[in-house]
């Protein structure tokens, strides 16, 4: 046999190499770090398989269900948040059981690099009752997604495959294989197990409590959890990224690494057990091993020493465990650098009118969170997907009409099209006044420029009819839609202000591409040190290409500065000229 | 070998996904076991970054732990400060002498720190450049970060032939003559 190939891979892309290696015929996913780029790796292998942009993680894993019911083997891809907009399929399939294997991929964020919550998806998963598979690199990645089909259908359930940031956006070394294609299974109509009403669902749930005890049987035999026996003296149960940092700084313990976490092993566990001296479980964000094992009766040591907050690392393990004190160097005190919006955003320049006019910001999801931090500092409430819309009608339903006239919800296209549409239609029928702002540039941003309903192109790069946002609202009916330049200042100022007056629900469209879609000439603006008054009216919106002179005058980084003008909008000396024109 | 610690430290938007990249194909090229990680997502737009780059027979975790790492890459002055405890104790730092103010500065709310390589200087092995003037000569202010690379290149374990390969097999095609210019405009350039 000749020797596989070796390449390096980022874990998402390992899951959709693994995805493809494993037959699958049908993917559908909403973007979301630490997700997202397993879709588009996918997107690759399109001679042989589907996959899809869907407009929210619900309606993904519904399509993914339907292809499993349909006989080939399928797949939706999330973040973890995104999973409890899918839990309403998810919860129902785990009863229904699959005829062409079907897999959840879902990616927890533990330390939060991009999302609003920390929840662990294992938690969710149990809940759900859904069989769990978690891979701890690039490798695994590939291989347990193919596990995790071949035991989906083996069981006749639908699996979680979890995976977490450092996993999803790691490289790693990977072994390539060939698609083996899945055959088609036949459909056939069984609405025992296929109808979800009443009495169908109370057999199917004796049943899938029954399938579940035997996958929790196997799992002491699966090949996807196995023992490293080494020195007894410590043992280790443990999962995914942190089995990384278990084999970094306990180099002499021995390990039982777990790759199906929900159901476990209970007889592997208490053999594991038995045989060391002292047990510890060791992994991030909720105790989900933990007080499973604890609940056997087992002695181990977990959250008494870890945080349920946050990543692991080897340091973190070897002061814990180890009881090693570290000589490590201070961090020196630094400005911090969190994220902002880039030099050219064209939600900059709609934020510095909101908050000109004085107004609080219901806000949403996306690169415009962003609007939260100083010096704009103009978004009051960041939720979850499209709670923008529907919190602002609360906030009206709570406080009268006027208490709202000083508030705008502000949310981005593919939010909006995410579920923030519900939440319009539900101001429209329950007779709410408020106004939202849709900022619209044209892609889903935050996660890296993904296509969505209204850009006019699938994921796999075909052109589609684009959803015209506008019209859609008015047929929701929105009766004021209107739309504006991000960067039309004045017009900007005087539609908010108009609109946000009005006693009926109005729509502000401000439709300007994002500036990192756009690969023309850019123009470039200087400042000007000799008309420069220090007043720092420029320096308001916040944008990071400017910064002062040591004597106080403003200064323009030219590798920064994109030519969005809004700087020379502002300043009322002329001190801020364009040097090259371009092509905005 | 014992496994090599490289991290690279910079601003959102900076390219550190493209450094990661030809890094992760030196190594794998060269026959080793290799792990990276690097920040998608939110914390790209503007924010510091951070990728780790670990090569070597065998590696498990994909993260350089503080006080370990062999080469510290920034991209700029702030970041190499921010990181610069992550170092070992004999390890190279190399800096691009460039300054991109955080929005805390930019608001005037605190004031970047003065003399940060003077400050590195008294702790460390420095190795500075401007990259960024120097890649602005090149006419392509944006390959910036080859010539940082170049300069790294001298702590590493890769021939200068390696170095072309991955280079020509990772930029776009259009771009690799600028790209390696760009490296050797640093691979030339030896200050402490």
């Amino acid at each position: 046999m000749s020797e596989k190939k070796k390449v390096i891979m980022l874990g998402n892309e390992a899951i959709a190499r693994g995805a493809y290696e494993a037959g699958v015929k049908v993917s559908a996913a909403y973007p979301g770090t630490p997700s997202t780029e397993i879709s588009e790796y996918l997107v690759q292998y399109q001679d042989d398989l589907y996959c899809e942009w869907s407009p929210n993680e619900k309606v993904a894993t519904e399509v993914a269900i339907g292809a499993s019911v349909a006989g080939v083997r399928a797949m939706s891809c999330m973040k973890h948040v995104g999973f409890n907009v899918a839990a309403d399929p998810a919860y129902t399939v785990s009863y229904m059981g699959v005829n062409g294997g079907l897999v959840i991929v879902v990616a927890d964020d533990p330390g939060l690099y991009s999302s609003q919550n920390e929840q662990d998806t294992r938690m969710v998963a149990r809940a759900a009752q859904l069989p769990v598979l978690e891979p701890s690199d690039s490798f695994e990645a590939k291989e347990f997604m193919k596990q995790a089909f071949e035991l989906s259908e083996q069981f006749d359930r639908p699996f979680v495959f979890r995976t977490t940031t450092r996993l999803a956006h790691s490289q790693g070394v990977v072994e390539l294989g060939e698609r083996k294609e899945a055959a088609d299974k036949p459909y056939e109509k069984n609405i025992k197990k296929t109808v979800m009403m009443p009495a169908n669902a109370k057999l199917r749930h004796v049943e899938i409590e029954k399938r579940n005890l035997e996958l929790a049987e196997a799992a002491n035999t699966l090949s996807v959890n196995r023992v490293e026996m080494n020195d007894t003296k410590i043992g280790v149960i443990t999962s995914g990224i942190p089995y990384q940092y278990v084999k970094e700084s306990l180099p002499k313990a021995s390990v039982l690494k777990l790759g199906m976490v929900h159901p476990l092993p209970r007889k592997l566990i208490e053999e594991f057990a038995a045989k060391v001296e002292k047990l510890y479980i060791i992994e991030e964000l909720d105790p989900v091993i933990e007080e499973q094992v604890k609940s056997w009766g087992i002695k181990a040591i977990g959250k008494e020493i870890f945080t349920v907050q946050g990543e692991y690392s080897a340091n973190m393990i070897r002061q814990a465990v180890l009881l090693e004190k570290l000589e490590l160097g201070t961090p020196a005190k630094v400005p911090v650098r969190p994220p902002i919006l880039c030099p050219g955003c064209p939600h900059r320049s709609v934020y510095y009118v909101v908050k000109k006019l004085g107004l609080h910001v219901a806000g949403d999801i996306g690169c415009y969170t962003l609007g939260a931090v100083a010096p704009l500092s103009v978004v009051d409430t960041t939720i979850c997907m499209g709670a923008s819309i529907s919190s602002l009608h609360g906030m009206e339903k709570a406080k009268g009409k006027d208490y709202i006239k000083n508030w705008v919800a502000a949310i981005g296209d593919s939010t909006f099209l995410h579920t923030g549409v519900n939440s319009l239609m539900n101001m429209v029928y329950n007779k709410a006044t408020g106004t939202v702002l849709i900022l619209d540039n044209s892609t889903t941003g935050m996660t890296g420029h993904q296509d969505h309903a209204a850009t006019g192109k699938t994921l796999q790069g075909d052109p589609t009819y684009a959803v015209d946002i506008p019209a859609l609202c008015k047929a929701i009916g929105v009766k004021n839609v209107t739309e504006v330049n991000a960067f039309d200042l004045e017009t900007l100022e005087k539609v908010i202000k108009e609109e946000v007056a009005k006693d009926e629900v109005s729509v502000i469209i401000t439709k300007t591409p994002c500036v990192l879609l756009s690969k023309g000439k850019k123009p470039l603006y200087a400042a000007l040190e000799d008309k420069c008054k220090k007043c720092g009216m420029c320096m308001k919106p916040g944008c990071p290409a400017m910064t002062r002179r040591q004597d106080g005058t403003v200064s323009i980084d030219d590798t920064m500065c994109t030519g969005c003008g809004l700087c020379k909008d502002l300043c009322k000396f002329g001190a801020i000229e364009l040097v090259k024109a371009g092509d905005r | 070998m014992a496994t090599k610690n490289i991290m690279i430290v910079g601003v959102g938007g900076q390219g550190t996904l493209l450094t990661s990249r030809i890094l992760g194909g030196l190594a794998t090229a060269g026959g080793y076991d290799v792990k990276l990680s690097e920040v998608h997502g939110m914390a790209q737009r503007g924010g510091s970054v951070v990728t780790f780059v670990r090569y070597g027979e065998k590696v498990a975790e994909p993260i350089v732990e503080e006080g370990m790492a062999d080469v510290l890459i920034a991209f700029e002055r702030l970041e190499a400060l921010r990181y610069a405890h992550f170092l070992k104790k004999d390890g190279a730092l190399i800096v691009n002498d460039w300054r991109i103010d955080p929005i805390p500065v930019v608001i005037g709310a605190e004031e970047y720190p003065k003399g940060i390589i003077e400050t590195l200087k008294k702790e460390h092995k420095v190795y500075t450049v401007n990259a960024t003037e120097e890649s602005k000569k090149l006419g392509k202010p944006k390959v910036f970060n080859l010539v940082v690379l170049g300069i790294a290149a001298q702590h590493m374990d890769f021939s200068k032939e390696e170095w072309y390969r991955v280079i020509e097999d990772t930029v776009p095609p259009k771009t690799i003559e600028i790209n390696k210019k760009a490296f050797d405009a640093g691979y030339r350039i030896v200050s402490e």
